[in-house]
């Protein structure tokens, strides 16, 4: 069963901007999928209206088989909202924020009360219950956010940027708490600017630009369109010389000397790895470690973007010609 | 939502409204107090005792429901208009919209904290005016009717107004510009009897002399409007505010984009 499917969804604001101009997306159930984009991209007007805080211009939204337009409480009641803004009462205790949110959706306050306690357990805020919100720190407030979309069970867990200013050591038990309840069968759709967390993350993908979807892939499949990869390459010792650039057989890599410490190296697909450090160990250069220059994700989602603004552009342009063109003739 | 959903949904709301006002009491509860037993020293005592009986009531007897209508009207309205508005200020607001909460429980929701902190303030002052005066209510029925719709009208009123506004400013423009002169003007402190007839008819398109005018019936038996038209007048500005509140509410109007 597809946990979202969204079909030719468009938005346009009040004030003329077209955020989005069709949408298309599938979910599948138990998924944990990557949407992505750049800053006013659409990912987050998508989210909203995903959720029920914009009302869209026009298209479909089906959670859970439910359409949103006709069993509008049914496909609420499957979403568990982490938006990127806090929007929690500051004036509010931590454990009532959870316990209203869960009243919300029809949970009775006894078991609302015992569903709060377990999640905040898990997400170590129990001892922070009656701690007015505003006095929480930042991840604190994420983890807050992320404990309430969970107290009602939803099915779907929507997380817009949930690590966005965390600290390296609290996302990273975000990502082992997300992990752990997608294994447990919740569908989640995270969107992020940190993108080795989307492909550590995510099974399949989806990108968006300028309000419209430019990939919709698994992410093993997306991974795999890149051909070329750079690594930076750290040495045991300081380069006496760069006589090894003339070597026949390491011509074939694209070597590029940074500095007497570091070397820059573009690895075609085909290339091997093996082969290169063996040729550079014949060359007396040994490394001590190495890295990618860029993350894999990060370097095509870059690539797609650019291909896509190249082709609007182009479009642009003949429209622009052919309507000069009907104008002189 | 089943029905026993839709009761818990409508019941946190509620509890949360109240605990809302109910925790900073000193700011909401109290003031009403001390401002009608001041309205009661100065207007009551002091002035009105200069002033002779007004239909065969004393002064200080006759401007005691007007007091007690009037802290009910502000106070029902301010504590809607401001929790609203604080909730789209802060975007908790959104924590009822991405729920399955329909949009008629939150509007009841949120007018059942006003009309709780109304009567709250309501019976404060109403003990606070039974220290000054002498009165025996006329009507309990007529007097709870009419203090539980105005509380209610007045809430539904600040709602919208909440779903209006677009800074902090915008809360108090309605009070301070609508609220408070048609208050005063609605005969509080006089019976329209007093004025001449072109002031007499004015102030009969004023809605809150109604609800003034049968809430003083509803406690000492005077009047200066039929009960029935004044009851109808009520109910029926309660049922068009709903309406248009729920229709804002409906269209996501100043809280969805």
């Amino acid at each position: 069963m597809h946990a979202l499917e969204i079909s030719n969804l468009q938005k346009t604001y009040k004030n003329g901007t077209q955020a989005l101009k069709g949408v298309d997306l599938t979910v599948e159930e138990g998924d944990f999928f990557a949407l992505l984009g750049s800053n006013g991209a659409g990912k987050s007007t998508t989210i909203g209206i995903i959720s029920g805080l914009v009302n869209k211009s026009s298209g479909k939204v089906s959670i859970f088989g439910f359409d949103y337009d006709t069993h509008q409480a049914q496909a609420k009641s499957c979403i568990g909202l982490v938006p990127q803004e806090f929007n929690f009462n500051q004036f509010e205790r931590v454990i009532e924020i959870l316990v209203n949110q869960a009243g919300y959706y029809g949970i009775a306050r006894k078991l609302a009360y015992q569903r709060a306690e377990t999640y905040l357990k898990q997400l170590e805020l129990w001892d922070k219950r009656n701690v007015m919100a505003r006095e929480l720190s930042g991840g604190m407030k994420r983890r807050l956010m992320i404990a309430r979309a969970l107290v009602h069970h939803p099915k779907l867990l929507i997380l817009d940027e949930p690590t966005a200013g965390v600290d390296i050591e609290i996302r990273r038990s975000m990502w082992d708490f997300l992990s752990t309840i997608n294994q447990q069968g919740t569908t989640i759709i995270l969107t992020t600017h940190y993108l080795e967390e989307a492909e550590s993350l995510c099974k399949n993908i989806a990108i968006i630009d300028h309000g419209c979807t430019i990939e919709h892939t698994s992410m093993k499949k997306l991974l795999s369109q890149l051909n070329t990869e750079t690594f930076i390459l750290y040495l045991q010792s300081p380069l006496t010389n760069t006589n090894f650039l003339l070597n026949d057989e390491l011509s074939y890599f694209d070597i590029q000397v940074i500095d007497e410490n570091t070397l820059e190296i573009s690895l075609h697909e085909k290339s091997q790895l093996n082969s290169l450090f063996k040729l550079l160990t014949e060359n007396d250069i040994n490394i001590s470690s190495m890295r990618n220059k860029t993350n894999r994700l990060e370097q095509l989602f870059m690539c797609l973007v650019e291909k896509n603004r190249n082709n609007s552009d182009l479009i642009e342009t003949l429209q622009q010609t052919s309507h000069a063109d009907n104008l002189s003739g | 939502m089943t029905w026993a959903e839709k009761f818990n949904a409508l019941q946190t709301i509620v509890i949360k409204e109240y605990l809302r006002f109910i925790r900073i009491w000193i700011q909401t509860v109290l003031p009403p107090a001390i401002t009608t037993a001041l309205y009661f020293v100065i207007f009551g005592n002091l002035i009105g005792s200069q002033i002779g009986d007004i239909n065969g009531h004393r002064y200080m007897d006759y401007i005691v429901p007007g007091l007690i209508l009037m802290a009910v009207i502000t106070n029902s309205y301010g504590n809607v208009v401001s929790s609203f508005y604080s909730a789209k200020f802060q975007k908790s607001i959104e924590e009822l919209l991405v729920s399955p909460t329909p949009n008629y429980l939150v509007l009841i929701g949120y007018v059942a904290g006003g009309v709780a902190r109304g009567i709250i303030v309501g019976i404060v002052v109403t003990l606070v005016a039974m220290y000054f005066s002498d009165i025996h209510i006329h009507s309990y029925a007529i007097s709870l009717l009419v203090f539980v719709l105005t509380a209610t009208l007045f809430s539904i009123a600040g709602l919208i107004n909440a779903i209006y506004a677009n800074s902090f400013d915008d809360i108090s423009i309605v009070p301070t510009f609508v609220l408070t002169p048609l208050t005063y003007l609605g005969g509080i402190f006089y019976s329209i009897d007093m004025l001449p007839d072109f002031w007499q008819s004015v102030s009969l398109a004023n809605p809150i002399l109604y609800m003034i005018s049968s809430f003083r019936y509803g406690m000492i038996g005077s009047s200066d409007t039929d009960l029935s038209t004044a009851i109808i007048i009520i109910i029926g500005f309660t049922v068009l505010l709903f309406t248009y509140a729920m229709r804002l509410l409906n269209r996501g109007v100043g809280i969805k984009q």
